[in-house]
Parts: structure tokens; sequence; C-alpha cells
């Protein structure tokens, strides 16, 4: 059994090597997509970080609140304010063409006398609370109707929903504090003191705290994230050699051959698992080399593996088997290569979507949450973000190597099962 | 030697039988031919003598082993040589030979020594290091050959054979089939070629309809229903059937 083992896995071996296209996908172009994706993505981080963005400013208020929602913009770093155009002051109908044409990310409006009336409104709130405790209720100086304001604020439609929300946040924050500072500064004016010993310091302070070892501090970045997903993507592509290979065996007609030999199927299943498990840890080792020895050079930073080396092997292991399992299925299904191949990539890209290898699961809705569950690549990454980012052992994603092991088995009967049921249909 | 009782076998998908009623006895070392138009059964009745697919119902024996219970057994000492190149054409000629003859567990020293003198035999010995790919029909055919005899077997089964193949090649395969035959190799051969099965075969089977029509010595059916040759037999007989 031995020998007819080994012949097995030689012959895959020889297979493999000899069909360039397949060692392209499996390895040339994992490098190329982790490489990439962990650029851009760190390009994207760095150039908002870096970049100053224009953003057009229409100031109808020039009071205390306009100038300090401006001071802010001028001073974060990557925000630039842009109040004229072709020397000309710009007009809310310039501002809004502008941006929604694209040639700017962001326009803001102040609406005209919002300081004086957002004063004018908390010195009435005050006036009228000071009055309720009876401190002075013959004085009412604040009885005009103040309509509330708007700050108006245009987007380029393109702009990413992540952007919107961080600009809207922004001000909303600096408008909350200036409201705050007022109310203080209207209870002292009414109460006909200047100090009355109010404290316009910040009591509440935001840490992020992360995940620690005994060694070191884990913090999440851009390598940390993009290695084990892109990782687990190129592995789950092996699907596509994988059932290509099993169909040119059923086409070229050396299945029949296999099948009527006195080697047991288990035989032939266990070659091509073994073989193709080398090839995912060849792959998994190679990305790892690269992401740890390459991306320094590159300006990324370094994949870390301090103690979790052994672990996230263990994992890329079962990980494998997953794939390996669905390749074998797809394989037997398939009849020919036109039917494998695409069917086969786009699967894995289905796989890869409702897994959350491009968008956390988190960020999904209700109804995707429940389908990420089902997706064997949702499990492994997980379990690589459970070892590589949230601290955790081994034992901790023992559930996840279950599930993956589970899949291998469920596939590889199916694949054995419906080539049986195929040959006898 | 190979006792074929009432078999039957009918796809998932079909309405009819693809063997109906079918029994057969192919005695020791004959070259016995299963002949038949298209949609006869001969693939069918090959792929279950094989073991690759099982019948409806019926029963085989082979060289005394029952193919319900002894199918391993059964593939050790039968070899299939099917219609298809059943080679991996980006390895070479030795490679698959190697790959092919170690599925059957041929011990390696005995298994390149029979690589050699095989390939030698069917003139293919300067071709072993090169790809399958580059290999023309006749060749590849050779090779699909030797793949299927490198472990001995007692019993040979061969699907067309030689399909595709110049008349060269074809001369070649076949003297070679009748040296097996005479080392006492017995041969199950389909073919749609009746000038070859008459000179080759010792003993036909036609068949039509998933039906056994009639077996007997080539000569000996003509004689019977009165033809020329075994063609213009086959088609009196699969026409009156």
């Amino acid at each position: 059994m031995l020998s007819q083992l080994l012949a097995c896995i030689k012959k895959e071996i020889l297979l493999l090597i000899r069909d360039i296209g397949g060692l392209v996908i499996l390895f040339i172009m994992p490098l190329i997509l982790v490489i990439t994706v962990t650029k851009i993505q760190k390009s994207t981080y760095d150039s908002f970080a870096e970049a100053s963005i224009p953003v057009l400013f229409i100031d109808h208020d020039q009071d205390s609140i306009s100038a300090i929602v401006k001071k802010h913009i001028s001073h974060s770093g990557n925000l630039k304010i842009v109040t004229e155009l072709n020397g000309k002051k710009l007009t809310e109908d310039e501002l809004k063409t502008e941006v929604f044409k694209g040639k700017y990310q962001v326009g803001i409006v102040i609406p005209a006398k919002l300081s004086k009336d957002l004063n004018y409104k908390i010195n009435q709130n005050v006036e009228k609370i000071l009055n309720e405790f009876a401190f002075d209720s013959t004085q009412v100086k604040y009885n005009q109707q103040v309509n509330p304001k708007t700050i108006k604020l245009y987007f380029d439609p393109a702009t990413s929903l992540a952007f919107k929300e961080n600009v809207s946040n922004v001000l909303d924050k600096l408008i909350t504090d200036t409201e705050n500072k007022s109310i203080y500064k209207a209870f002292q004016q009414e109460m006909g003191s200047n100090d009355l010993g109010f404290q316009n310091e910040k009591f509440i302070h935001f840490q992020e705290i992360v995940p620690e070892d005994s060694k070191s501090v884990l913090k999440p970045n851009v390598t940390q994230h993009n290695v084990p997903a892109w990782t687990l993507f190129a592995i789950f592509f092996i699907v596509v050699p994988l059932s290509i290979n099993i169909v040119k065996e059923k086409s070229l007609g050396t299945h029949i051959r296999l099948l009527t030999s006195p080697m047991p199927y288990s035989v032939q299943i266990i070659g091509k698992t073994i073989t193709y498990l080398i090839i995912s840890l060849l792959q998994f080792t190679m990305i790892l080399c690269v992401a740890k020895l390459v991306f320094p050079l590159i300006d990324l930073p370094g994949f870390k593996t301090d103690g979790i080396l052994f672990s996230i092997y263990g994992l890329t292991i079962f990980a494998s088997l997953a794939a390996i399992g669905l390749g074998l299925l797809i394989g037997a299904i398939a009849k020919t290569q036109e039917q494998s191949a695409p069917f086969g990539a786009t699967l894995v890209v289905i796989l890869a979507a409702i897994g959350g290898v491009w968008i956390p699961v988190f960020a999904m809705s209700d109804f995707m949450q429940h389908f990420a569950k089902i997706s064997p690549m949702n499990w492994a990454l997980d379990g690589y973000y459970s070892l590589i980012l949230r601290n955790q052992s081994f034992l901790q994603i023992v559930p996840n190597i279950i599930l993956l092991t589970l899949f291998y088995i469920i596939t590889l009967f199916a694949a054995i099962y419906y080539d049986k049921f195929r040959r006898e249909d | 030697m190979i006792e074929i009782e009432k078999l039957y076998k009918k796809y998932k998908n079909s309405d009819v039988f693809a063997l109906e009623d079918f029994s057969l006895t192919i005695k020791q070392n004959e070259i016995h031919g299963l002949l038949g138009p298209n949609g006869a059964g001969k693939t069918t009745l090959m792929s279950i003598l094989s073991g690759l697919i099982k019948p409806t119902s019926g029963n085989v024996v082979i060289q005394n082993l029952n193919q319900k219970t002894d199918l391993k057994k059964i593939q050790k000492i039968i070899g299939i040589v099917p219609q298809e190149y059943a080679l991996y054409p980006t390895l070479t000629a030795r490679e698959n030979l190697e790959f092919f003859g170690k599925i059957y567990k041929v011990p390696s020293k005995e298994l390149h020594e029979k690589i050699q003198l095989l390939t030698e035999k069917v003139g293919m010995s300067k071709f072993l290091d090169k790809k399958i790919d580059s290999f023309s029909g006749g060749m590849k055919r050779r090779i699909n050959l030797l793949a299927g005899i490198l472990h001995q077997p007692e019993i040979l089964f061969l699907d067309e054979p030689t399909v595709g193949v110049d008349i060269q090649s074809k001369i070649a395969l076949l003297d070679y089939l009748q040296e097996l035959h005479q080392q006492g190799m017995s041969i199950v051969y389909t073919s749609h070629h009746m000038a070859e099965a008459e000179d080759f075969c010792t003993q036909v089977t036609i068949m039509n309809q998933g039906k056994s029509i009639v077996t007997a010595e080539p000569k000996e059916l003509i004689k019977q229903v009165n033809a020329y040759n075994l063609e213009e037999a086959f088609v009196n007989l699969t026409k009156l059937s």
C-alpha cells in the first residue's frame, strides 16, 4: 500500500510540476495578490493620514463657531480649507458643482448667524432654568424665537461611507464641545460671576487596549490583517488545479485504469490529499517568508509570528484539508475542465466574500452574517485572527479546526459517493 | 475461465436495458471478440467484467472467483486497455509505465526490466523518456497496451485497441497481442473492424441491443450463416435480430 501511495504522490507532483499554468496559480498569483493588496491598503491608510485633502468651505457665520471649525480643520493635518476658486470667493452653487463633479471630496457650508443664534438659544435655556429656581424670575432677556440651524455637508458621491461618517462625526463633536463650553459660559454670565470654577478640560478619555502576551504588545496592522486573509484565499485556490486534475483523469481514461486496478480508491484520494497538502504548506511558507522578510524592504510592516508559528501551521493544515475536500468534490461533479475551472474559481471568490476576506463579517448585514458562518474560509480566518490578533492559544481554536475537518470529511465522502453514483448512472 | 450468467444492466436514467439476459462462457486461452454495433452493450459488458460498474442483476465468475465477493482478487489477475489513451500526456512513457506498474505492486527492479523489454518489443524503447503528448496515435496505443500488461495479467480486456492507428502500428499491436496469447494470456476484445476480428479472434460473440446473438469461431460462424466473410455474417445477424 505504501509503494502505491508513494507512486500516487510522485505522479501528482510530476503532473503539477509540468503544469506551468497551475504553478503560476498556486505560487506566483498568491504572492502578487498578498503583496499588492497589502501595499494598496497600506498606501490608502498612509495617503489618508499624510495627504492634505482640500475641503471647500463657505463661512456665512464669520464668528466663533466657524472660527473653531476652521481652526480644527486647519490643524487636523490631513484636511485643508479652500474658500476661493480662481481667486474669487466661493459660492454655494460653485461648491455644490465642484463636489458633485468629484473635483473635491467634501464641501462645508456654515450658515449665517450660527454662533450668535446658538449662543442666544443657550442663554435662553440657561435663563429659563435659572428662572425655574427663582434666582431672578422678573427679568426675561431672551424671549425671541430662534430657529434651528443646519450646517450643510456636500460629499462627492464616490466618496467612501467611512470618510463621510468620519467628517460628520468630527463636525458633530466639534459643535457639541463648543455648545458645552457656551453653556458653562452662559451659566457664569447669568450668575454674575466670571469664574465659578467650571473645568472645561475633558473628563472622559479613550484608551485602546490591545491583546498582550507576556513578551510584547500585539498591535494589529495591515500585514497582520492581510497576510492570513489572502493566504487563505490562495490556499483555497488549489480547488482549481485539483478539480482540473480530477476532471482530466476522467476524460483521459486514466480514471478507468485506476478504478479497475487492485489499488484501493482511498489510496488515490490520500495521494492527492497529501500532495495538495504539501503544496498548500509550501504556499503558506512562501507567503510567510515574503511577509516576514520582504515586506519590511518594501515599506510594509513585517509579519510577526512570535510564539504562534506552530499553531498557525497547525491551522493551515486543516484549512488546506477543507480546500482539498472542496476540490475533490468539484472534480467529481464537473464533467469538463470548462465546468470545473470557472465554477471552482467563482465558488472560492464567493466563499472568500461571505467568509470575511474582503469585508469584515461584523460589517455585513444580519442575513449575510448567517451565511458567513457556513463558509470554511470564515472558520479558518477567524482561527487565524484568534491566533495572530487576539492572542489566543491553539486550544481555543479547536472548534474552528473541528469544523474544517468535518468539512473535509463531508466533501470527501460526497465526492466518492457522487463519483460512484455517476458511473452507475 | 469467465462465466457470465443472466446478466442485466439498466442505467438509472435509461428505459432500456444496456444488457439483457446476457450469458456467456469464455474459455481459457481464447482471444474472444465481442462484436456489435454502437449501443450493443460491448463497453458496458467490459465495464462490468473489469469491476468498473455493477450489474443490475446476474453473476460473473472469473477464474473461479466471484466478482461480487472477490473483486480485488480479480482485479489483480486482469489487465485493462481502455479505448481512450488512458495515459498522462505530460508524463513521459517511462513515468506512465512506472506509475501503472507500481499500482499493481510490481517490484521496482522487475518493473524497470519489464519496461525496457516490453518497449523494445513494440519498438518504443527509444521514446521512453519522451512525453506522451509528443507521440502519434499509434505510439500512444502501444504504450496504452503496455500499461495494461506490466503486471502480467491472466486475462486482458481490450476495448477497441486499434482505433485511430496507422496500419503499421496496427500490425505491430496485433502481432504482439498474438505473442501474448501464445504465452498463455486470454484476451477479451471489442472491435468494429470485422476483418481484423476475423483474423485475430479464436472465438467471437455477436451482440445487439444488449443481447448475445451467437457465439462461435469466426470461420464456423461465416459458414453457419452462409456469408462471404465475418462482416457479412455480422450484418446479416444484427439485421435479423
